[in-house]
């Protein structure tokens, strides 16, 4: 009960005290703040994992009623994650916010910010009454659009806070519709009552009500076609807080939607279903258009949403597999969703910072005028390689772990299914294969251009590596992703408590989730451990037969062509010319071209936009149409006052009015029923 | 680990034979059946020039790419021996493990700066990518036929059954000989004997590699060509004791080396645009296995 105090207590001091500190000295408070809450939340969150429910209750207000709290294992897998991306990202934020040295309020308050997007998600995971959730999830979405716009002298970061806050509401529209109606139906907000609600009424009221949690959910997390905010908010936004975002702000969806499953008794088959549909296209579409972005923040933007599409698609077997019965597919999706989760937040986090460290050294995103800075900051693109093995889910990295436990899911699915969910299974696992293959497109092309080659614009200034207290976070991200890589085994037992959330305990009818897991990854990990040994024989190998051997230096093989420039590079646009023409009908890119051509030729241009064709159905063409419906009436505001004080009389004679005339009214609908 | 022997001893002649092949039917004595060997030898015997572009990249990459070959050849079984690691989805294993082969020999392409080797990493990653979907179908259906998912389960229940499996077979070979004609960057997607390198794939990548590293990437190449070579036997041989399975390891992959010869002879490469779309077609060939395997199961009814 204290420590639950002293959590809340903390971040009230924290803003209390930052408008008497100095700049320098609020980074620390809040980052210590930051800390001292990781550990109170981290205390209950290990307990929580090893299977203790730990629940507090306050007794609340009038409005909210009883405010219970409740840490269970999924809360603990989830408060686990937040913390360790908050640790790394607060580290890193300290040393990239101190560009900014001289924007003191700004400073102050993106402390504050930082500090209120940490409590309001560690809440978030906690809180058991559905006002207080709505009250938190608005406090992380307020303060994340904030966050959003840091710098907020740019006019795309103020545009991107802004879709980010719309859409954020969106989603807060949809909560309280699904809360507001629980609440409505059973008079209680506490989450128990979504239980009980939906377990009284089988049938189609739990799959509506959890459909309605679904799409806010999806809106936070990213899912196509709700994700058009992501793409904006991620690159306008600093990158520690990209970083975050990408690694626990969206997981916090995911998070919605898990507890929404335990909660919502209905149809899992059903449910399984329309997440597996949503998450397939969600992980294709992400990718696809990930692969043409030539902005760097905005390419691992895209990824995000193809990776909220893998850690769905583990989430959609899983609820399949309590459909049918089938624990071991349950247990393999949810234990892959919750892995994938967890490694998404590591890599992702770890390539945003790092093409945070590209920024502050070349200031550009752009990755066409990058280029070679692996010699400059080797440090950086060794960082950045790691990540960007393991989220192509290439082995021995993390991310090969989850998207394995996925695919065995989808084979054991596959045994004694009929016809359509086969036809599902394959569709899905072709989609996955396509999501490995086009990531590796992606990101050799983002390695390969950013780090790789010669540099193909000229700074004006000396472009070095980060100082090392910069890079000492991304370490420690660098060594979770090799770690679960290789020794997957302790994560996944930690992972036992939170999937037996989901697939019930019959753990004495069937095998424990512990065996089945070790079974099926054991070997895995003795193959990986063995690759990583062939690698280094190899290079043993190589080393003692190559060791009198002569290395000579030369220039690149040019075809007899001896001054090659920088510019004759291949480039980030040709790179993925192919895969365009291919994909076209997917993409929608403008291009403007002008030859040259004559005697004596003036400059010639070509330039290629690249935009979101969902975005353009979807959000741009309702907006436009709605904009043309309320243009109609804009003889209403034509700026002379007269009018706008008749408008006032006539509204207040009408409300006068409307009871006057209320009783006539009924007298005549009564009237014309008789008739 | 018979599988292993098996791959290293076919490995060592396959290039040899299509190399033969081409000869004997372009007219020309042409080299011996070992000269691919010799090659590499030689290889490992030279000194290496390195490109001042370069960083550490391009000189760990063709270690790792052979290194992941080597692995993936550990996964192959031969019949009713397993390979030296097996477990089940180990097919999902061996098709990754490529993949981190694949990676670094992208971007050790792109390593060079050279606009060439940027081109042809381009499109190897295009054509990897939609060369996978094909061998994951294939695998998954006859998971899906057997109901196992580990490569020598797989193969040695497939013909347990029915005698339609064996058409599956065919099917199977024609799709895992397209992917490891992709994979090795052969006929029809890729001439490794063309002396342009804006119509190269694979060689145009290691232009830039020399020596001990040129060696490596030429001795996985013929590896490579030998696993897929092992898969499609082992799509044949199912239970089949040693006297017989053994002889028809070879006689396949030679059947298979010829094949691949007589094929560079008398084909044109595809053009290079519609590769894609070409291999794209291999995934639909794959599922038309997984409709056939359906068919078996009786699933339409």
């Amino acid at each position: 009960m204290n420590l639950v105090n002293i959590f809340l207590a903390i971040p009230v001091l924290v803003f209390v005290l930052i408008p008497f500190l100095k700049v320098k000295g609020t980074g620390i408070v809040v980052f210590l703040a930051v800390i001292s809450n990781i550990l109170l939340s981290g205390y209950f969150a290990l307990q929580a994992l090893s299977g203790l429910v730990i629940e507090f209750s306050f007794p609340g207000s009038l409005v909210t009623g009883p405010v219970n709290l409740r840490i269970d294992a999924l809360s603990g897998w989830f408060i686990m994650i937040i913390n360790f991306v908050f640790l790394t990202g607060g580290f890193y934020g300290l040393s990239y916010l101190k560009a900014y040295h001289q924007q003191k309020n700004n400073l102050r308050m993106h402390g504050i910010v930082f500090l209120l997007i940490h409590s309001a998600l560690i809440s978030l995971c906690v809180v058991q009454n559905s006002i207080v959730f709505l009250i938190s999830w608005e406090i992380m979405a307020l303060s994340g659009s904030l966050a959003v716009m840091f710098e907020h002298e740019k006019m795309a970061a103020i545009k991107a806070g802004q879709n980010y806050l719309i859409q954020s509401h969106f989603s807060i529209l949809f909560l309280m519709i699904g809360f507001i109606w629980v609440a409505f139906k059973t008079g209680s907000y506490d989450f128990a009552a979504i239980t009980t609600y939906s377990a009284a009424n089988p049938g189609g009221i739990g799959l509506v009500l959890f459909l309605c949690f679904f799409i806010a959910f999806a809106i936070k997390a990213g899912f196509v076609p709700f994700h058009t905010w992501l793409p904006y908010a991620h690159p306008a936004a600093p990158s520690h807080i990209s970083g975050i975002m990408s690694g626990v702000m969206i997981k916090i969806g995911i998070f919605g939607m898990l507890r929404m499953i335990t909660l919502i008794k209905c149809d899992y088959y059903s449910i399984g279903l329309i997440i597996l549909t949503f998450s397939v296209i969600s992980g294709l579409y992400g990718v696809m258009l990930a692969i043409m972005q030539h902005n760097l923040k905005k390419l691992l933007a895209y990824h995000s949403i193809e990776n909220i599409g893998i850690i769905g698609m583990g989430i959609g077997i899983g609820c399949i597999g309590l459909g049918n019965g089938n624990y071991l597919l349950a247990s393999l999706g949810f234990a892959g969703g919750l892995l994938h989760t967890l490694n998404h937040a590591l890599f992702k986090s770890l390539l945003f910072f790092t093409s945070g460290n590209v920024y502050q050294a070349t200031h550009t995103l752009h990755i066409e005028h990058l280029g070679g800075l692996i010699k400059k900051m080797p440090q950086t693109a060794l960082l950045f390689l790691i990540a960007a093995i393991a989220i192509s889910g290439i082995p021995p990295f993390n991310g090969f772990i989850s998207e394995f436990i996925i695919y065995s899911g989808f084979y054991n699915w596959m045994q004694g299914s009929l016809l359509g969910p086969l036809m599902a299974i394959i569709f899905s696992v072709l989609a996955l294969v396509l999501i490995g293959g086009l990531a590796m497109l992606c990101f050799t092309k983002a390695f390969g251009i950013v780090f790789l080659g010669n540099a193909r614009h000229q700074f004006h200034h000396e472009i070095k590596e980060v100082p090392f207290l910069q890079l000492l976070p991304l370490y420690l991200i660098a060594f979770f992703i090799v770690l679960i890589g290789v020794f997957p085994q302790f994560f996944l037992n930690t992972l036992s408590q939170p999937v037996q959330l989901f697939t019930g305990m019959p753990a004495q009818t069937v095998i424990p989730f512990q065996e089945k897991i070790g079974d099926i990854l054991g070997p895995v990990t003795a193959g990986t451990w063995i690759f990583i040994l062939i690698i280094a024989a190899t290079f043993i190998g190589r080393k003692v037969m190559t060791r009198n051997q002569k290395v000579v230096i030369g220039p690149t093989w040019g075809c007899g062509y001896v001054a090659p420039t920088e510019k004759q590079q291949y480039t980030a646009g040709s790179f993925v010319r192919a895969y365009g023409k291919l994909f076209k009908p997917f993409l929608s890119v403008t291009k403007t071209e002008k030859e040259v051509h004559g005697i004596f030729p003036t400059g010639g241009s070509y330039e290629t936009h690249f935009y979101d064709s969902l975005e353009k159905y979807l959000i741009d063409n309702p907006i436009a149409a709605y904009k043309w419906l309320l243009g109609r009436f804009s003889f209403l505001q034509n700026g002379r006052l007269q009018f706008y004080i008749l408008y006032g009389i006539v509204f207040i004679a009408a409300v006068i009015c409307v009871p006057l005339i209320y009783d006539q009214v009924v007298l005549f609908i009564e009237f014309i029923k008789q008739i | 680990m018979l599988s292993l022997i098996l791959i290293i001893v076919a490995a060592a002649f396959f290039t040899g034979v299509i190399l033969r092949v081409k000869s004997i039917a372009s007219g020309r004595k042409g080299p011996g059946i070992f000269q691919p060997l010799k090659d590499v030898a030689r290889l490992f015997k030279k000194g290496v020039v390195y490109s001042e572009t370069t960083s550490f990249i391009f000189q760990i990459a063709p270690t790792i790419y052979f290194s992941s070959v080597v692995m993936a050849m550990l996964v192959v079984p031969f019949g009713q021996s397993k390979g030296f690691v097996s477990f089940n989805g180990d097919f999902i294993f061996f098709a990754y493990v490529l993949g981190l082969g694949k990676f670094f020999s992208i971007i050790s392409a792109m390593d060079t700066g050279s606009s060439f080797e940027g081109m042809g990493a381009s499109r190897e990653a295009l054509y990897s990518m939609f060369a996978e979907p094909a061998f994951f179908i294939l695998m998954g259906s006859i998971a899906l036929l057997t109901g196992f998912t580990s490569f020598q389960e797989m193969f040695a229940a497939f013909h347990i059954g029915s005698y339609i499996s064996y058409a599956l077979a065919i099917l199977g070979t024609f799709v895992l000989m397209m992917v490891a004609m992709v994979e090795n960057s052969r006929m029809p997607i890729d001439d490794p004997k063309t002396h342009l390198e804006l119509t190269m794939v694979h060689e145009v990548m290691i232009l830039d590699n020399s020596g001990f590293d040129l060696g490596l990437i030429l001795t996985a190449g013929y590896l490579k060509f030998a696993i897929y070579g092992a898969l499609v036997v082992n799509m044949f041989i199912g239970m089949f004791p040693y006297q017989y399975s053994i002889p028809m390891f070879f006689v396949i992959q030679l059947v298979l080396a010829t094949g691949v010869g007589l094929i560079e002879s008398f084909m044109a490469r595809f053009r290079m645009s519609h590769n894609a779309q070409f291999i794209f077609v291999l995934t639909s060939v794959s599922l038309l296995i997984f409709f056939g395997v359906l068919l078996i199961l009786g699933k339409f009814a």
